[in-house]
């Protein structure tokens, strides 16, 4: 008996792109790119009610002032001011300002590369040591988010680039290291010891609302 | 007139047998890259902008809060705090936090990270209220989301 001639077997796939088309637009449409990058902040402790609460024994030359108000105005160091983006420079050399240093602040001073040694001015009227140096940050519950997050940006960014320089890395470089890799734990915690950022947000006022 | 002739003889036909194989591949880019919604967001997000990002190490420690104006007018105008799909005051987020607390282990229970997602036109003193009452918990991890600033937009 002879054997039919057969052809090769074939699945249609022509609509397989319809599928895949179709499974497409449906993850597009029910997922979200993952967003899990933002400005890091630590929130200080709960007050004890039954404590009352610290004395503030800082100097004024101790602490770096910005206030704003429900207009979104703002007040450094008690001078009106625009320009958030000069921000950065005014908090960098206000915390390597090193004005009367201690023992161990002329062992970081010394230990810091050059580019940082020449931000600082060492003027009686501002900080004493990058310990000491508080900024404090102070808001209206009427000011906007928007112009908070800049200005705590700015903040931050001064710090970071501290950092950064310290260990001979960018700011950038820097906000990416990884805290589970060792080598970069101990870059990180390089970079900070003994200079903490002291970033005070005080709670708002409430003239605005 | 023609320089060349046509030559009716060549297909015209654009072989389609890898567009499947294209399209599974931003399929699979797709799936790898995203995560599924889930929650609702009933208020508005429009993200400030900032530079100095960072990234959060492990993605199961994050809780998120979400703050804005509804988008529905019938909760009002002013900004209000969302969770898990629902409106809250910021008296019940001690609640919350202390639910997303249970959700972790016994060892991870203190490196809760709260992600704050608010909209840029809120104001200061609800997002006041909400750290007020994460200190109150001891919930003192805070991530205010923000998008990344190129310098083309900068002011």
């Amino acid at each position: 008996m002879a054997k039919k001639p057969r052809g090769l077997p074939q699945v249609n796939s022509s609509s397989m792109a319809d599928i895949a088309f179709l499974l497409l637009i449906f993850f597009l449409v029910t997922t979200t790119i993952a967003t899990d990058r933002g400005l890091t902040l630590v929130l200080p402790p709960k007050l004890d009610p039954n404590q009352p609460p610290p004395d503030i024994t800082k100097n004024q030359r101790n602490i770096f002032k910005i206030l704003v108000n429900s207009q979104d105005r703002i007040l450094v160091e008690d001078e009106p001011f625009t320009d958030i983006p000069k921000l950065r420079g005014m908090v960098k050399e206000f915390v390597l300002n090193f004005g009367r240093p201690k023992e161990e602040d002329i062992q970081l001073f010394n230990s810091l590369p050059p580019s940082l040694r020449g931000l600082s001015m060492q003027t009686g009227e501002s900080s004493d040591s990058p310990q000491e140096a508080v900024v404090s940050f102070k808001t209206d519950r009427g000011t906007s988010y928007d112009i908070y997050i800049q200005i705590l940006d700015e903040l931050q960014g001064a710090y970071y680039e501290i950092y950064g320089e310290r260990v001979g890395i960018s700011a950038d470089e820097f906000r990416n290291l990884d805290q589970r890799n060792p080598a970069d734990k101990a870059k990180y915690d390089a970079a900070r010891e003994n200079l903490p950022m002291n970033i005070s947000i005080a709670e708002p006022s409430r003239i605005g609302g | 007139m023609p320089k060349f002739k046509k030559n009716a003889k060549t297909s015209q036909d654009i072989p389609t047998s890898s567009l499947p194989d294209i399209i599974f591949m931003l399929l699979f880019f797709f799936m790898v890259t995203t995560v599924l919604r889930e929650t609702e967001i009933l208020v508005e997000q429009r993200i400030p902008r900032a530079t100095q990002l960072r990234k959060l190490e492990r993605k199961s420690l994050v809780s998120y809060i979400y703050v804005g104006k509804p988008r529905k007018a019938e909760f009002g105008t002013e900004p209000k705090i969302q969770v898990n799909d629902i409106f809250i005051t910021p008296n019940e987020l001690i609640l919350f936090v202390q639910q997303e607390r249970d959700k972790l282990s016994e060892v991870e229970k203190d490196q809760l990270t709260i992600s704050m997602k608010v909209d840029e036109e809120a104001k200061m003193g609800i997002i006041s209220d909400v750290q007020q009452q994460l200190r109150e918990v001891n919930a003192r991890k805070v991530m205010y989301a923000v998008v990344r600033r190129t310098d083309s937009d900068r002011f």
